[in-house]
């Protein structure tokens, strides 16, 4: 059973290592992808079927796609998709935003009451979570869609944005 | 629920499965039983995928008034071998500049995710491979997952033709993955299950003794099967959706690099990807296998899926040697401005259907014509605006 985890957990962590580590971005992205699929697959270790099937629907399926459109529409040259740390203040904005999530990934973790239980897991239908997500968190499925919504219209007013010359010049 | 199963022929499969593997300890049991499941789905799926391509030559022949393959074995029956053998015997090139690692992984996982999407289709009362409780959100998360692969596909081959065509392909796939997941959701708010074996169940019964309880006899079952089936063609990069490919046109599209047999799994993950849709498609509106007639029942389950299986494939080559292709923009544009929005509206149509199953009598019938008309008049309103200022051409100098 841990050793299922042990090795879900090296697949997932070792493809992400890579994938920030790579020069490549269109690798980085295919291993992105299974990162992905590592932690769909350790949702189904975890007994959560329907959650590690949606995982797998949303980012394989859906978010990779927005990931290699944006990768590809936003670099001229096939070469430029070979990206580095070359600025020092991407670098650092970057480390600072990466210290940020972070800090707050921990915080949750850490304030959030971990109960340790050593009985079966208990059963969740799909049903369960469909009423779950539609009665006491409504609101945050509501906000959750307003953002992206927003999320959505903004980058097409960003995309929209540039002036008709650019652009055609590319090799 | 119909009959117990009590035939020979029903439990045969399952009998000789049993049979085979009877003799092994339990664990060994499930595992040999698994082994025999996927080995099966690969043989059947596998000789379906060689006689099918044959199937639509011939198909395509006939329609085009010409006798299609008739050189190998008795008729043109031998061909699809024929075709193995070249097919494993051509070189394999790939380009110099090619990603190799990418090139050589594309098929592979276009494959991969192809044959997964078997698993949960329920092909028979006793033949469910795997029967799990989110089977529908299971077989399009793996089917969306072909996706990616196109993709390496196109990126690999360091063509920009290549290129191109895989960025096409999936702006087509992404499109039409919405209305094909839209279509559905009714199904799953009529029966309120996710698992196959469950929505096959819900579709069992007669109404007055000859009218089966498929949602297709509904009008949002109509709509929905006819918004799954179009997704489904264009899922499966099928004409007139055929644009990824495109033979004709674009030489292949993302293909283009691709030689041998690895052009060959990209075929097979084509048929295997129409295959599991039609399936699928049986699955979700006709019934599964379900017989059509209560005095029917005695043809087994898997025959009666098979019979679906095989009108839908034959409706897919129909289509493919009737229509002409769809251009690019046409193609988007159908998709977005077309089948979302009627999709959605079909979700309204479900939605009314089940707050008014308590009218009875003359109301039986206002319900039928509300729900036929949310069918029928959007679609013509959407279908004028889709083709509003398109009118038929006058070619001057034609």
């Amino acid at each position: 059973m841990n050793a299922a985890l042990i090795l879900i957990a090296l697949a997932t962590l070792g493809t992400a290592a890579v994938a920030m580590a790579g020069r490549n971005l269109l690798h980085s992205v295919i291993l992105l992808a299974a990162t992905w699929t590592g932690i769909a697959v350790f949702y189904l270790w975890a007994g959560a079927q329907f959650v590690a099937f949606a995982q797998v629907l949303v980012y394989l399926g859906a978010i990779s796609m927005v990931v290699l459109f944006a990768v590809l529409l936003t670099r001229r040259a096939r070469e430029e998709s070979v990206a580095g740390p070359e600025l020092k203040s991407r670098t650092f904005f970057s480390v600072l935003a990466g210290l940020a999530v972070a800090v707050v990934l921990l915080a949750a973790g850490a304030s959030a009451p971990l109960a340790v239980s050593s009985g079966p897991a208990p059963e969740v239908t799909v049903r369960d979570l469909g009423v779950l997500l539609m009665g006491p968190d409504a609101a945050a499925l509501l906000v959750a869609g307003v953002l992206l919504t927003i999320a959505l219209i903004g980058a097409v007013v960003l995309a929209a944005g540039s002036g008709p010359d650019e652009g055609e010049d590319a090799p | 629920m119909s009959q117990a199963p009590t035939s020979f022929l029903e439990n045969a499969p399952v009998l000789v499965r049993d049979w085979a593997t009877g003799f092994l300890p339990a664990p060994a049991r499930w595992f040999a039983n698994s082994l025999i499941d996927i080995v099966s789905i690969l043989a059947v799926f596998g000789l379906l995928f060689a006689f099918l391509t044959l199937a639509e030559r011939k198909i395509l022949g006939r329609v085009q008034n010409r006798p299609g393959p008739n050189r190998v074995g008795w008729a043109g029956w031998m061909q699809p071998f024929a075709d193995g053998i070249k097919m494993l015997t051509k070189e394999d090139v790939v380009p110099i500049a090619a990603d190799r690692v990418l090139h050589f992984l594309a098929p592979v996982v276009i494959l991969a995710f192809s044959i997964l999407t078997f698993a949960v289709i329920p092909f028979g009362r006793n033949l469910v491979p795997l029967d799990l409780d989110a089977a529908v959100v299971y077989f399009f998360a793996a089917s969306s997952s072909t996706e990616l692969a196109v993709f390496m596909a196109g990126w690999s081959s360091h063509n920009k033709y290549s290129l191109f065509a895989a960025m096409r392909a999936l702006a087509q796939l992404v499109s039409y993955e919405l209305p094909l997941l839209l279509s559905f959701v009714p199904v799953v708010l009529a029966t309120g299950k996710l698992s196959t074996t469950g929505i096959v169940a819900a579709q069992a019964g007669w109404k007055w003794g000859f009218v089966p309880h498929w949602l297709v006899f509904t009008p949002w079952g109509a709509a929905g099967f006819a918004i799954f089936m179009v997704s489904a063609l264009a899922e499966s990069n099928r004409s007139p959706f055929d644009l990824p490919e495109a033979e004709s046109e674009l030489i292949a599209g993302h293909l283009t690099e691709y030689s041998g047999f690895k052009y060959a799994i990209f075929f097979m993950a084509e048929y295997f990807g129409m295959c599991a849709l039609s399936g699928m498609a049986v699955t979700l509106f006709l019934g599964g296998w379900q017989a059509p007639l209560p005095a029917l029942e005695f043809i087994p389950s898997y025959a009666w899926f098979a019979i679906k299986l095989m009108a839908l494939l034959f409706g897919f080559m129909w289509i493919r040697a009737t229509l002409p292709r769809l251009r690019i923009d046409q193609l988007t544009r159908l998709a977005w401005k077309f089948l979302v929005p009627l999709a959605l509206v079909n979700l309204g149509t479900t939605a009314f259907w089940f707050l008014s199953t308590d009218w009875s009598g003359p109301f039986q019938a206002i319900r039928w014509a509300v729900a036929v008309g949310l069918v029928i008049l959007p679609a013509i309103l959407l279908g004028r605006s889709l083709g509003s200022g398109l009118g038929p051409r006058t070619y001057r100098y034609a």
